[in-house]
């Protein structure tokens, strides 16, 4: 087993480097496959790590918790190479391979540090890997050379590593908190730190976390720290703002989530959730806000991933098992959610050459295949059954019931439901309109396109996506169901 | 016990108020140039304050951190920044929102926070030499100052980089044990930081013709 979590490391690093040198066609098709097969690694290690942690090398350690977001992150690999496939159209000319060799080994580089990030072992490898995933997507932001681009890759770049170095120090603060135990020098391993969390100095780990909070936080797009996420998911590539959105935030929440056991284990579970309470609201109230009154069909959907950071954030806060679980399941459900609905944008993006809504009238007649899934995506997104996304809200609504925290389970249901309409509201409109008439096409307010779809290449992964949502909606297989209950249980909830 | 500090914690505490007043000293620079050369010298001092725990603690493992540091932060980084704006041809620092005499203003009601803040925390132990962590914090919260009053991308990367500084003097009085291979590791991981700030600092200047932040104002909303 230890072997397969070497191999995960391993291929796509090895992949970056390959298409690097490899003409285009040739690199598309090995991301595919590599993408592919990762996740197939992933699904492998799965009913392994439900039951025991496997460890290789002493750095890397795979445990119920980063096989989740290991799964969130190759489920994207996977399905983000069949979109890019499609979304790429890319000239004979010099410049055209130029991008293609940046773009293609900037994706790949990008996939291994996601996947990196869960799978090392231990509190100070788990900041260098995120610091990797900063470098490597701010050069992607960057890389489509537009105004918009290079303003957008600077706000990120600067934010989140500011973010980062507010997350270095939390991360000496909290070794600092287990000198008390371990003497001047020791490994910042999990286990480690897990075995002496309850004789740190508590002073020092509250500092420790809350640094932590507001550092990762920064990358997860928690508030006031989100600001960048907004532009640099609309200014970027499509295949990059899928990654970004479902699976960046996603393993910044982990980071989080790390913090959080050591400090749940050291300081009692009212702390780290009050914590998280204070920040999940605050995002989740700021994010349905902007969510009415979006008009930029990615930007929307990036107030949307910073919607649903706020849902984990609460979901975490109230403690209850099931709504551990719950958020758990969210972070796959929104992984393959998010990824759809940024592959039913990009089709759309192709089709209509322009990301305004406004401009967009009977998209779902223009696109027969994209269009439709498109809604779907976004249906599933505002958490509609029958899909993953409304299970999971309704494990966390479930468990804050079951915690005495009424007032609480009421504003969020409030605010997800404003969500609900900003998201679908202007969708819809955009989508399910008639298409222009000639009449509107001579003011030249919206754009007339032919019917057909783009690239038979993004219908697969969106629908790739849209299987996974139903499935994670309807009958979650055993083996996730099991591995999500030991996660809660690692994250100190027990049934 | 309140009895004298000892000569370690005073002298630490002495190189950390160093980096901290060149961290002022940066904030009221008008030319880009003196700038990155304040930062230089700030490393430079981060760099003596590595070698002096590492010779009063006889950590050995320092020694290979400050020539680390001692290379990356006072020789590449800055000539790399520096070469950059000589490509760019400009060299007064974006102007700041308000004066360099408020500036300082501002920076010092921030940094006594941040000072007294870290000092409420009660964190008295025997290895821990308290007012050099609160001066960290403070040094953090001045390079916070820094990048939010200034208005170009050289100043901002640089506010960036001394508040690693700050983190830096942190991390030397309070986890001065930190294994070796993980400050490697964070030192590589800001060399890499800083090629990208570059990367995307050239993009910019290429674009725009222009180091300033001004024109970031198309995205919002």
């Amino acid at each position: 087993m230890s072997v397969l979590v070497i191999l995960i490391v391993c291929v796509p690093l090895a992949a970056a480097i390959v298409t690097w040198y490899a003409p285009v066609n040739v690199s598309q098709n090995l991301t595919i496959g590599v993408g592919v097969a990762s996740f197939a690694m992933a699904l492998v290690l799965l009913p392994r790590a439900s039951h025991a942690t496997i460890t290789a090398g002493g750095l890397l350690r795979v445990d119920a918790l980063s096989m989740v977001f290991l799964l969130a992150v190759a489920f994207l690999y996977a399905t983000t190479s069949l979109f890019a496939k499609g979304y790429l159209a890319l000239g004979d000319g010099a410049n055209a391979r130029r991008y293609g060799r940046r773009f293609y080994a900037g994706l790949n580089l990008f996939c291994w540090s996601l996947i990196v990030v869960p799978l090392v072992n231990g509190l100070a490898l788990l900041w260098v890997a995120i610091e990797i995933t900063t470098v490597i997507s701010a050069l992607l932001v960057a890389i489509d050379d537009t105004e918009g681009a290079s303003e957008a890759a600077w706000k990120y770049v600067l934010l989140a590593s500011l973010g980062l170095g507010i997350a270095l120090f939390a991360t000496i603060m909290m070794y600092y908190a287990g000198t008390a135990v371990f003497g001047a020098s020791y490994s910042l391993s999990y286990s480690t730190l897990l075995s002496g969390a309850l004789h740190f100095h508590p002073v020092i780990v509250r500092f420790a976390f809350v640094l932590a909070v507001l550092g990762y936080g920064t990358k997860m797009g928690l508030f006031p720290v989100h600001t960048w996420l907004p532009d640099a998911h609309s200014e970027a590539p499509t295949p990059v703002s899928a990654l970004l959105s479902g699976a960046l935030l996603a393993v910044s929440f982990y980071a989080i989530l790390r913090f959080f056991q050591i400090a749940e284990r050291s300081l009692g579970p009212t702390f780290p959730r009050d914590v998280l309470l204070v920040f999940g609201v605050a995002t989740l109230l700021l994010a349905s806000l902007y969510l009415l009154s979006q008009r930029d069909m990615k930007r929307l959907l990036a107030y949307s991933s910073v919607e649903h950071m706020g849902i984990l954030a609460i979901g975490m806060s109230f403690g209850a098992s099931i709504a551990v679980v719950g958020v758990l399941l969210q972070v796959l459900a929104h992984a393959a959610a998010k990824g759809t609905a940024f592959y039913g944008a990009g089709s759309m993006v192709r089709k209509f050459g322009t990301k305004d809504m406004t401009k967009i009238r009977g998209a779902v007649s223009a696109l027969p295949w994209s269009g439709p899934m498109f809604v779907l995506a976004v249906l599933a997104l505002s958490a509609m059954p029958p899909f993953g996304i409304f299970r999971s809200e309704f494990y966390i609504v479930e468990g804050g019931l079951s915690e005495p925290r009424d007032v609480i389970v009421a504003i969020f249901v409030v605010l997800v439901v404003m969500a609900f309409f900003g998201l679908s509201w202007f969708t819809t409109e955009t989508m399910l309109s008639e298409p222009p008439s000639s009449a509107s096409v001579l003011e030249g307010d919206v754009l007339v396109v032919t019917k057909g779809e783009v690239s038979n290449w993004i219908v697969a992964a969106m629908v790739v996506g849209l299987v996974a949502l139903l499935i994670l909606g309807v009958h979650p297989p055993a083996s996730l169901s099991h591995l999500l209950d030991r996660a809660a249980a690692e994250l100190g909830s027990v049934r | 016990m309140s009895s004298l500090p000892s000569t370690y914690d005073g002298v630490a505490a002495g190189l950390s108020l160093l980096v901290l007043l060149t961290e002022f000293a940066m904030l009221r620079a008008p030319l880009l140039r003196s700038q990155v050369r304040l930062y230089a010298f700030q490393s430079l001092v981060v760099t003596g304050l590595a070698l002096y725990v590492a010779a009063s603690k006889h950590i050995d493992e320092l020694f290979v951190l400050a020539g680390l540091s001692l290379l990356l932060k006072v020789v590449v980084v800055p000539s790399l920044i520096l070469r950059l704006l000589r490509d760019a041809d400009t060299d007064l620092a974006g102007s700041s929102v308000v004066g360099s005499a408020s500036a300082i203003l501002i920076a010092l009601v921030v940094a006594a926070f941040g000072f007294f803040a870290v000092g409420s925390l009660h964190v008295n132990s025997a290895s821990l030499p308290t007012s050099s962590l609160a001066i960290a914090c403070a040094i953090v919260l001045v390079a916070f100052v820094l990048i939010i009053l200034r208005s170009d991308v050289v100043s901002q990367a640089i506010g960036f980089f001394s508040l690693e500084n700050g983190v830096s003097v942190a991390s030397l009085v309070v986890a001065s044990g930190l294994p070796l291979i993980v400050d490697i590791a964070f030192l590589f991981d800001l060399l890499v930081a800083v090629v990208v700030f570059g990367v995307i600092m050239r993009v910019h200047h290429t674009r725009n013709a222009t180091l300033s932040t001004s024109d970031f104002d198309r995205l919002k909303g």
